[in-house]
């Protein structure tokens, strides 16, 4: 079996036997990436550090100091996260040439634990977009079918792990970023708790909403990348100190007993029946398990998307004021004052998406509208978190799909900026109530695409979610597949 | 927000000064058409009575923290202003402001 195809669990067994050298995992990384170009994963390669950073893996195993479970694994990162040494342009032009001063705390863990950085993964600009066409340089591409699209926004770090040019990698989730895409490619996707992971050196787009998450290929490797990044960070103050437990010990431990929530709101009309299928054989496989599945409602669901191109574009207007063209990023001055300055770099610094949620979001906060528009969304936000709280009296996990569609082709929604959105109808309520989900796959269409479902938690319950995926994953070889042989 | 008329594109073109954004003909055409789209797609928050509901600015109860107030030696001035477009001196350059 090619090395690139391994998980990264089954590479760190590997090395562990001195079977395989960190080396040889990274150049086989290096030789995916090269056979996959066409999908656009990548926005900056670092073959040299990688190779670097490898032997010295290598060498710390020789001495019996490795750092833990993922050193010597080969990595990479969406490029939303400051890394020093290697550029961070968040997937815009504006930030063209920009290189961070510093590495953000989530990059610097990974760091510390040993793992090998091969490079910063393609994006839609500044995280808006759910299909990766919303990208400054170049749209990724969905490994199991090139005419379609990854989703997004975190699409460059879905390609990555699901054509094997990365072990894993990390996404931030504000809207469905992390699972959309691990639900379009056939890999594992989690958004943790909000606050569960540091956002310090994460570029931001919606701040109530942002969280980092891992994309691995599979159950166990989430696990293990969650374990290496959560925890309070005295540099972000919305970080949670709330104990982190340990993500592995109880992920074989089954759903004997376990309740799962199925809210029909989820399961609607209009939606793929095949994807409605594959989600509805999971949950009978659960119930083989031991689980007992109990219908729940999430009334306010439909709601959902409303609220969050409010908000998020509200809070992304004021986050995005920062690029203005004088402390870092591009600058057009067309050399008539500092207001044009601000206008003209702003004006041909970012591509049209950033610029509708600037205005949408501008508009919201504006005089006159701020009632109508964004207070009125953060009160309907509340009842989408009610929604959950009330659910989760009645269950301990909640079971839906991830997507209502598999991939879509590569133009179909671009045109559309509302059915584009309607891409994250299953994911947004999540972030707006800052409960932690996880897409993992449930199945794969006829046609051959992945289809994906999710669990959803409690607040910092991600242990749970892990077990319950875990326990699906175990029973099929939905997350074994691979898209490149 | 149901008694609003639809936004136009006069006040599209304001918005975008607002938000300093330069946008060309075609794009506040394309704004325009947008918008007006996506805020009569969230009108469908009207549906819904939340006079006596409280408003969420942010869904999981943090406490802020603080870290201690200690003196810690900051980032070096040439790393700060390496990215910058325009340096003077040991600072920021920016078009001229004051005539």
């Amino acid at each position: 079996m090619d090395l690139a195809n391994l998980t990264a669990h089954e590479l760190t067994e590997q090395l562990a036997a001195g079977k395989v050298s960190s080396v040889e995992a990274t150049t086989a990384c290096l030789q995916r990436l090269e056979k996959t170009a066409g999908l656009g994963a990548y926005l900056h390669v670092d073959a040299n550090g990688a190779k670097k950073q490898a032997a010295a893996a290598d060498e710390r195993r020789a001495k019996k100091q490795s750092a833990g479970p993922l050193d010597g694994v080969p990595i990479a990162l969406k490029d939303i996260f400051l890394t020093e040494g290697l550029p961070t342009t968040c997937g815009s032009r504006i930030l063209e040439g920009f290189n961070a001063p510093y590495d953000g705390t989530a990059v610097k863990k990974l760091k510390d634990a040993g793992t090998i950085l091969i490079g910063k993964l393609n994006m839609d600009e500044f995280a808006m977009g759910s299909s990766n066409e919303h990208s400054g340089y170049l749209p990724a591409k969905n490994p199991w079918d090139p005419t379609r699209v990854p989703g997004g926004s975190s699409g460059g770090s879905a390609v990555a792990v699901a054509a094997g040019s990365a072990y894993m990698t990390l996404g931030t989730d504000t809207g469905g970023s992390i699972r959309q895409p691990a639900a379009l490619t056939g890999i594992v996707g989690l958004k943790p708790t909000y606050g569960r992971v540091s956002r310090y050196g994460v570029i931001a787009f919606a701040s109530s909403l942002d969280q980092v998450g891992p994309m691995t290929k599979d159950v166990t490797d989430c696990a293990t990348m969650l374990q290496t990044i959560a925890g309070h960070d005295p540099r972000d103050s919305t970080s949670s100190v709330e104990k982190v437990p340990s993500y592995t010990q109880a992920l074989e431990q089954g759903v004997q007993g376990l309740k799962i929530g199925v809210p029909k709101e989820y399961f609607i009309d209009g939606m793929d029946p095949e994807v409605r299928a594959s989600v509805d054989a999971a949950l009978e496989s659960y119930k083989k398990l031991g689980a007992t599945l109990v219908d729940v409602s999430l009334p306010h669901t439909d709601y959902g998307i409303a609220v969050y191109y409010l908000v998020a574009t509200a809070e992304a207007s004021s986050n995005l004021a920062r690029f203005d063209g004088v402390r870092y990023g591009k600058r057009v001055d067309p050399g008539k004052g500092l207001l044009e300055m601000y206008l003209e770099t702003r004006g041909k610094g970012f591509g049209p998406e950033v610029k509708r949620r600037i205005m949408l979001g501008t508009y919201a906060l504006s005089a006159g509208y701020y009632d109508a528009y964004y207070v009125k969304a953060q009160k309907v936000r509340t009842l989408v978190a009610q929604d959950f709280k009330q659910a989760f009296a009645k269950c301990d996990v909640i079971v839906t799909p991830t997507s209502p569609t598999p991939a879509f082709k590569l133009g179909e929604n671009t045109s559309d900026p509302i059915k584009m959105y309607l891409a994250d109808v299953f994911t947004v309520a999540v972030n707006l109530a800052g409960l932690p989900g996880l897409s993992l796959p449930s199945g794969f269409s006829k046609s051959g695409l992945p289809i994906g479902m999710q669990v959803l938690g409690r607040p910092f319950d991600e242990a749970t979610i892990l077990r319950t995926a875990r326990a699906f994953e175990r029973e099929h070889d939905f997350s074994s597949r691979r898209a490149i042989s | 927000m149901s008694k609003e008329a639809p936004i136009d594109r006069a006040a599209v073109v304001h918005v975008a000064k607002l938000a300093r954004l330069t946008v060309t003909d075609a794009e506040a055409d394309a704004l325009t058409r947008d918008m007006q789209s996506i805020l009569a797609y969230v009108k469908k928050l009207d549906e819904l009575d939340v006079r006596e509901v409280a408003a969420t600015s942010h869904a999981v109860h943090l406490e802020t923290l603080l870290r201690p107030d200690e003196p810690r030696p900051c980032m070096p001035l040439e790393k700060v202003i390496a990215n910058s477009p325009e340096r003077i001196g040991d600072g920021f350059g920016v078009p001229k402001i004051i005539e």
